[in-house]
């Protein structure tokens, strides 16, 4: 077959924000461009400790493929990271570390709680076990299921990234805001 | 108290403990209490004050020759009054594949146990450990500190008495628990 009869699909790498648009020009928001750019190129830093974190590694392999959502960078360093994602039993004694990170993380900076343990403590309703990292850290969406499929912790990105792009550029100076991290003790 | 039911010993165990018991008591007396097979596995209760020297015969004696300190565990009966808590000692002698297993009990308002770091450095961080979970005292330890849990707490977890839930946490409904 010739090349000129391929059928060729149109890619759309991501949705245009709302604007007008004419020949050679297109106006809209700077707010939803940002929020645009922002969704499809988050930076996660996976903070697995235990079988979430298998699920994640699945997530990140080629079958699922978080890379397909702008995430295939990952950042081991806070200071780089745009998302948290917290996998696993998170101990009272790792408290204090995830906390830490959490700090290092640049503004804006968002966290998804994956899996039971995560979220409450799951079956480790004991002495040792944080019971759901939302004591320590604000969290933005949680990921039910123990551990939960490949699938539902993309939705949960996906869920992420719907909060990336609509966020308001005066969310993080907001009193709100401020108050909320002051409820967890971060400046 | 739940008393489970052990199959009946073997001869060969049962002869080993009988025969350790009575070397035992020929050397400390009184010290050593009783002796038992359970589980196969032989089990001397002894009184605290004699503790060192008894595991440093097991371990020195060249008949006995019990020269590996597999593992160390509390123990917390509150209804035994007068013997609450508890200390086992489970020791292995490698060249003959032979266990044991020494128990000692003491009073809940006494909990202070000799170390025996001089006969094994490994009981470091064992007795460490019994200290965090239990609050057993461990006298003439280099060291002893919490090892596995958060440092300022100010509850041993592994005693009956402590609840085995959360107290902090409040989503639960009692209902949904079938209680």
């Amino acid at each position: 077959m010739a090349l000129t009869e391929t059928k060729r699909t149109k890619l759309e790498m991501a949705e245009k924000p709302d604007g007008l648009e004419g020949p050679g020009f297109f106006a809209g928001k700077l707010e939803d461009l940002v929020g645009m750019a922002r969704k499809n190129s988050i930076w996660p830093l996976p903070f697995a400790t235990s079988c979430c974190g298998i699920e994640f590694m699945a997530t990140m392999a080629s079958h699922y493929d978080l890379g397909r959502f702008g995430s295939e960078r990952l950042s081991f360093s806070p200071r780089q990271a745009d998302l948290l994602m917290v996998m696993g039993t998170i101990s009272k004694k790792m408290g204090p570390i995830l906390k830490q990170v959490y700090i290092q993380m640049a503004e804006p900076r968002w966290v998804l709680s994956v899996g039971a343990c995560a979220s409450s403590g799951g079956i480790f309703d004991t002495y040792s076990v944080l019971q759901g990292i939302d004591r320590i850290i604000p969290v933005d969406v949680y990921v039910p299921g123990c551990p939960p499929r490949p699938e539902q912790i993309l939705e949960g990105v996906m869920k992420i990234q719907e909060l990336v792009e609509k966020e308001s550029f005066r969310r993080r100076q907001s009193a709100e805001y401020k108050e909320l991290l002051g409820k967890y003790g971060i400046e | 108290m739940l008393k489970h039911t052990s199959k009946p010993a073997d001869e060969k165990t049962k002869a080993l403990c009988d025969a350790t018991f009575a070397k035992l008591q020929a050397a400390f007396g009184s010290a050593i209490e009783k002796a038992e097979v359970e589980y196969d596995f032989p089990e001397i209760t002894v009184s605290r004050d004699k503790i060192f020297e008894i595991l440093k015969f097991l371990k020195e004696d060249k008949e006995q020759d019990y020269h590996f300190l597999t593992t160390m565990c509390g123990l917390h009966y509150p209804e035994n009054k007068g013997h609450e808590f508890g200390l086992m000692y489970q020791l292995h002698n490698m060249p003959q594949n032979r266990r044991i297993r020494i128990k000692t009990f003491f009073p809940a308002s006494d909990l202070e146990m000799p170390t025996v770091i001089p006969l094994w450095d490994s009981a470091n961080w064992m007795e460490r450990q019994e200290f965090d979970f239990f609050g057993i005292r461990f006298k003439g330890h280099p060291n002893l500190k919490r090892i596995l849990n958060m440092e300022d707490i100010d509850f041993f977890p592994m005693r009956k008495d402590f609840a085995l839930e959360d107290p902090t946490r409040d989503d639960k409904d009692d209902s949904m628990f079938g209680r």
